[in-house]
């Protein structure tokens, strides 16, 4: 039971790196554009969720209230700075993200202090399934990875399925083909950056009751989501879900074997990847 | 294109005018200067990366603080550890875990190399951070600083901040020399090579992979030497001085003050740290100083779109009235 415990917290927080890393990998794979600033709009997602579910005293507001802010700012930045960093090199997309990041914190701790919030799990689901007489599965992490399932779906059908999957797709493999095929790109650019904007920040939406909202909290999944993006390959939707679990299941398997190394194994399962396939799993080399 | 270098007379005259500055300057103004030349050997080491090899690390304070807790680790409780020992036991270890490191992030490029010298870094932070390895978040102290005795001569005091600037002078002006015959030998124009067209390199029969690994393995340990030198001045060492927040930091003195220039790195980290200064000073943003990165992450957006060379380019025009456009072609066609 513990071990069924285990894993089905490695599959939640996998599922919760993919909705981040599938929109990290992409904005890579169709512009070119490494964005460190995808961190902030996890951290954003959650503050946007301690703050309107403290304001409209529903985090069932809070959600789709967020997705549509952040997908806002989203589109609020690509228009004014990242669309300036497509022909730049990765140096200057480094920089400026960066210095985004900055920002972003910052004004955090301006409208929202440096202390650590807890964002209350909706009643419906605040109960717990018991497994065994001392063991119990809170139920909102079911719901977390029943709702992270839907939208790897979801993504999943508009990327195979949908005319603009179809332009994505093609913005992947050759963008300027699509553009002189007709794809409208600065209007495609603009809504893969909102639309992955807007996951993550759904991501630190709902992740918030479980993890709290804290200082920070973007910078460590931005790298761990690095990870994934390395593991999986760039601008793979299907890499990125593979790595998601792999890098999941190898952090629970860390703390539960080697508490006080555990955030080393994520890295070392990454040092093998890179040897084995420096291009990524799912990437032809 | 040989590495752009200033005229010998200006340098000449920068390094006269350092020597000068504890003369005149106070305590805290000395104080600066000094952590100013360590950031700057610091950005030079990471200029031999980006500018001059084409690698573009997000993960380079992992060596600086490598070698700091290096430092702190073998600096007994009460006594002073000596620097001709600790010294190169720092810059060994930060120059074997940027060996280890760099084993596997060379064979990466592009954007693979950024994220992946980050994650690494990040590996590192969470191992100070999370185990009793180096005093765990919470840091260790230095509470005497290193001594520079050789047979019970002692040349330096360092616990007297002008001599500790002159410490830092002189290894700075060490440094520079050293990445200046460096760039100017077979080995930088190698480099050069390979950060123009690595594939050319390759198909003439040049160890690419090999020539790569040096230069990251020998930035490390460059950035073992300035880290070195901060955990002597401030005798205090935590996890947030090899968070990626400084590796951020280091690689926006390198663009600020113009890459692939030695004195480009140095002039950045001066100005970063004056910048720093301004806007952190509660007496020029009053309650929002509290805030200055509020100021500073705007101003880096802004320097971004606005000053594509940095500040340094911009010096390099107005010294010689000339145009650097060329640049330009060199750093687009290497991703």
């Amino acid at each position: 039971m513990f071990y069924l415990i285990q894993l089905l917290n490695a599959v939640q927080y996998g599922l919760l790196l993919f909705l981040l890393s599938s929109g990290l990998t992409l904005i890579f794979g169709i512009m070119g554009v490494i964005n460190l600033a995808h961190g902030s709009f996890y951290m954003i997602g959650a503050y946007l969720a301690y703050w309107l579910a403290k304001l409209t005293g529903s985090l069932w507001l809070a959600i789709p209230l967020g997705i549509v802010i952040a997908f806002g700012i989203g589109l609020l930045l690509e228009t004014t700075l990242i669309r300036q960093l497509y022909k730049r090199d990765h140096l200057y997309q480094v920089l400026l993200t960066f210095g985004l990041i900055l920002v972003f914190e910052e004004l955090r701790s301006i409208f929202f202090g440096d202390e650590v919030h807890g964002v209350a799990v909706p009643a419906m689901l605040n109960y717990s399934i018991p497994l065994t007489d001392t063991l119990s599965y809170p139920v909102y992490r079911l719901f977390v990875t029943g709702v992270c399932l839907v939208i790897a779906a979801v993504l999943y059908f508009v990327i195979q399925r949908t005319r603009v999957g179809m332009m994505i797709r093609a913005g992947t493999s050759n963008r300027e083909m699509a553009a002189s095929l007709g794809v409208n790109t600065s209007l495609l650019f603009a809504f893969v950056f909102a639309a992955g904007m807007a996951l993550a920040a759904f991501a630190g939406t709902i992740a918030a009751p479980i993890s709290s909202v804290f200082p920070g909290m973007g910078n460590h999944i931005l790298i761990i989501c690095f990870v994934v993006v390395v593991i999986g390959g760039i601008g793979s939707i299907n890499g990125a879900m593979i790595a998601s679990l792999a890098i999941g299941l190898s952090d629970t398997v860390g703390k539960v074997v080697a508490a006080e190394y555990s955030a080393v194994v994520v890295y070392l399962v990454m040092a093998a990847i890179l040897l084995w396939r420096p291009q990524g799993i799912a990437n032809k080399a | 294109m040989p590495a752009i270098t200033l005229p010998w007379w200006v340098l000449i005259l920068v390094a006269f005018l350092l020597a000068l500055f504890p003369i005149v300057g106070a305590t805290f103004y000395v104080q600066l200067g000094a952590k100013i030349m360590i950031m700057a050997i610091f950005a030079l080491s990471l200029d031999l990366l980006v500018g001059h090899a084409g690698l573009i690390s997000l993960g380079h304070a992992a060596y600086f603080g490598v070698a700091a807790y290096t430092l702190a680790s073998l600096s007994p409780k009460y006594e002073a550890a000596n620097l001709w020992l600790t010294l190169p036991a720092a810059m060994i270890t930060s120059a074997l875990v940027a060996l280890i490191i760099g084993f596997f992030v060379v064979r990466t490029a592009g954007v693979y190399f950024i994220m992946v010298t980050l994650a690494f870094a990040q590996m590192l932070y969470s191992i100070f951070h999370d185990t009793k390895l180096g005093g765990g978040s919470d840091g260790i102290y230095i509470t005497v600083r290193p001594e520079l005795g050789v047979f019970g001569v002692k040349p330096l005091d360092l616990e007297s901040p002008v001599q500790f600037y002159y410490l830092a002078l002189i290894f700075l002006i060490l440094v520079y020399l050293f990445l200046d015959r460096l760039l100017h030998a077979p080995f930088g124009r190698a480099l050069a090579g390979i950060r123009a067209n690595e594939q050319r390199m390759r198909s003439i029969g040049f160890p690419v992979f090999g020539y790569k690994l040096a230069a990251f393995v020998l930035a490390g340990a460059l950035a073992g030497l300035a880290g070195y030198l901060a955990a002597c001045q401030f005798g205090f060492v935590n996890p947030d001085i090899l968070a990626w927040h400084q590796s951020g930091i280091v690689l926006m003195m390198v663009i600020l003050g113009g890459m692939g220039r030695l004195h480009g790195a140095v002039v950045g980290a001066f100005s970063y740290v004056m910048i720093q200064e301004v806007l952190s000073a509660p007496a020029v943003l009053g309650a929002y100083a509290k805030h200055w990165q509020l100021a500073m992450g705007s101003l880096i957006v802004v320097i971004v779109l606005a000053l594509p060379h940095g500040i340094g380019g911009w010096i390099d025009v107005a010294l010689r009235r000339r145009s650097y456009r060329h640049l330009d072609i060199d750093t687009e066609t290497n991703p």
